[in-house]
């Protein structure tokens, strides 16, 4: 093994590996939460909806597009004083949270928003005529309904910000994306370069895998 | 039970207004089955909507089981809408739910204890006939099983009122016909009123008791269904009872038969009630000097009695067969004399 990869010092990779894990977990469980709420939020203000409004819609919808096309690498970049007065420090794996949350929310929260609007409009009409209240049809509806999606969403979205974690390791986050820079690029280490790619496709194979798998448990359709 | 009171529903849309619903006046009874007949975009969709809050009325008063549905909104809407059931053409199940989960679902809504819920809801699961698939999803239940789920979600909480919003079309003609007698029987057992609203007359035929006509948002015609068939007053209803009494190749027949016997007469006889156990040809026969062909004959139960159409061909002199039809109208037969055309 030591004489195939004669650089890889095996501690700071696993180490590199887990702070990739804990960044990306984090920022799924972050940005399921806010794109959830900004989904539902552009979904339920639409026309026609159980709460239309046009100017909180065309509001949210801005917000969400402009912070969605902004490419991420500048994104952290204009986010540092953002992160700097909420994190307290520009560097390390919860520096980079800020960025990928706002990096991925608005991304997933337009997958939920598409996720919604496939549901059927009769069983939301069914759910009303019952007498639910908008509550009800939120968390007994509209959420369990649009769940496989939601799941196949978040499970995209998750395997994007594996990717944009690895970015923001070359700008000082930690995690394997750091390493490949640091050890790999910088001290032409191709050997650390090579197998911090692998474990971060190994990474992005398991999400993959526990998405699909997921997902297809809780689809009855 | 039901009252509308010069009820109008304008949408208005980026064409200009739409008048869905034209200054409808209606009273259902309590414990009927009250039929809403129309073509698509007649406005029947908006006004069964109208019932039980869907849709707000621009104009007009809708009393349901002694709530003014119009002007009452939030908390006390949703506990009126608990006293309406409604059920749908495409069921609108929830597919992430289990059949017994659906039928608890407006119960949880309704603030109903657990074990409670699961032990209406399998009283339910019995009452439709679905016992044994408590626990399978919509996705593999056949339209007639979605539909007895979606008719038992609807009677969870009891209701006063039963909507049904084109309830069959989406079904084959025996899945309607059993769906058609699970109502009729719900209507006895539980003194449930009905309001239904469909393009097919044979859905009416079948289950209704008074009957109502829908052209562009007005009701045209309007009363007990036996009256409806027996003498149809506006060319649209008489349009909705040929679809029942009056198949395609009568049309072909009798044109032929124009041809074959220029002389004569081709009448068509409608019976209602016990006019129908009679055997009126026999005595046409046996007391006039005519000869009688049968191009063609149907009766048609209705939930009300037995409804019939004959179509004839007579033959003998003028005189005659002039008696003879006379005779006919005495017996409270309807006539009419084709014309070729």
């Amino acid at each position: 093994m030591s004489s195939m990869f004669p650089n890889v010092q095996w501690e700071s990779i696993w180490a590199a590996a887990s702070e990739t894990l804990y960044m990306t977990g984090v920022a799924v469980a972050f940005t399921f939460v806010f794109g959830l709420i900004l989904g539902l939020l552009l979904f339920l203000t639409s026309k026609d909806n159980i709460w239309e409004n046009k100017a909180i819609h065309t509001i949210v919808s801005a917000f969400v597009n402009i912070f969605r096309s902004i490419p991420f690498i500048i994104l952290i970049i204009l986010l540092i004083p953002f992160t700097k007065m909420l994190v307290g420090t520009i560097l390390g794996a919860n520096a980079a949270l800020p960025a990928l949350i706002i990096g991925a929310a608005p991304f997933y929260a337009r997958m939920v928003e598409i996720a919604l609007r496939e549901i059927d409009k009769g069983v939301i009409e069914a759910a009303k005529a019952m007498g639910a209240t908008t509550a009800t049809i939120i968390w007994k509806v509209l959420i369990p309904e649009s769940l496989p999606a939601l799941v196949s969403g978040i499970t995209v979205t998750a395997i994007a910000l594996v990717g944009y974690t690895a970015m923001a390791g070359v700008v000082g986050a930690g995690g394997l994306g750091n390493l490949a820079y640091l050890e790999g690029f910088q001290r032409s280490h191709n050997d650390v370069t090579f197998v911090a790619t692998v474990l971060i496709l190994i990474i992005v194979f398991a999400i993959q895998l526990i998405g699909d798998f997921v997902t297809s448990k809780i689809d009855k359709r | 039970m039901i009252t509308l009171e010069n009820v109008t529903k304008v949408y208005s849309s980026s064409q200009g207004a739409v008048t869905a619903v034209n200054d409808v006046n209606l009273h259902i009874k309590e414990g009927e089955i009250f039929g809403i007949i129309g073509y698509s975009g007649a406005g029947k969709s908006s006004l069964i909507r109208l019932l039980n809050g869907l849709e707000k009325p621009t104009n007009g008063r809708v009393m349901v089981a002694g709530q003014d549905i119009a002007s009452i909104k939030g908390r006390e809407l949703r506990k009126a809408r608990q006293e309406i059931g409604m059920i749908f053409q495409h069921f609108n199940l929830l597919w992430s739910r289990t059949v017994r989960d659906n039928i608890a679902f407006p119960l949880e809504i309704a603030g109903v204890p657990k074990e409670q819920r699961l032990k209406r809801a399998d009283e339910l699961i019995h009452l439709v006939g679905l016992h044994g698939r408590e626990n399978t999803y919509p996705s593999q239940l056949s339209g007639g099983q979605k539909q007895r789920v979606g008719i038992a979600r609807a009677l969870a909480n009891n209701p006063k009122v039963l909507l049904c919003d084109e309830a069959t079309s989406a079904l084959d003609p025996q899945t309607t016909d059993s769906i058609l007698e699970l109502l009729v029987d719900i209507n006895q057992r539980l003194g449930l009123t009905i309001v239904l609203i469909t393009h097919e007359m044979h859905v009416i035929r079948k289950i209704c008791d008074r009957v109502a006509v829908m052209e562009n948002g007005k009701i045209v015609e309007e009363g007990k269904v036996l009256d409806v068939f027996q003498n149809p007053q506006q060319m649209i209803t008489k349009r909705f009872v040929q679809q029942i009494t009056e198949p395609e190749e009568t049309k072909g027949t009798i044109a032929h038969l124009f041809n074959q016997y220029p002389n004569g007469k081709v009448v068509q006889l409608t019976f209602a009630g016990h006019a129908t156990e009679r055997p009126l040809i026999a005595e046409l026969i046996r007391n006039f000097e005519i000869t009688i062909n049968i191009l063609q004959g149907k009766i048609s139960q209705t939930h009300q009695g037995s409804y019939g159409v004959m179509f004839v061909h007579m033959s003998g002199t003028d005189e005659e067969v002039a008696r003879a039809l006379d005779y006919i109208r005495q017996q409270q037969v309807g006539v009419e004399v084709m014309t070729n055309e």
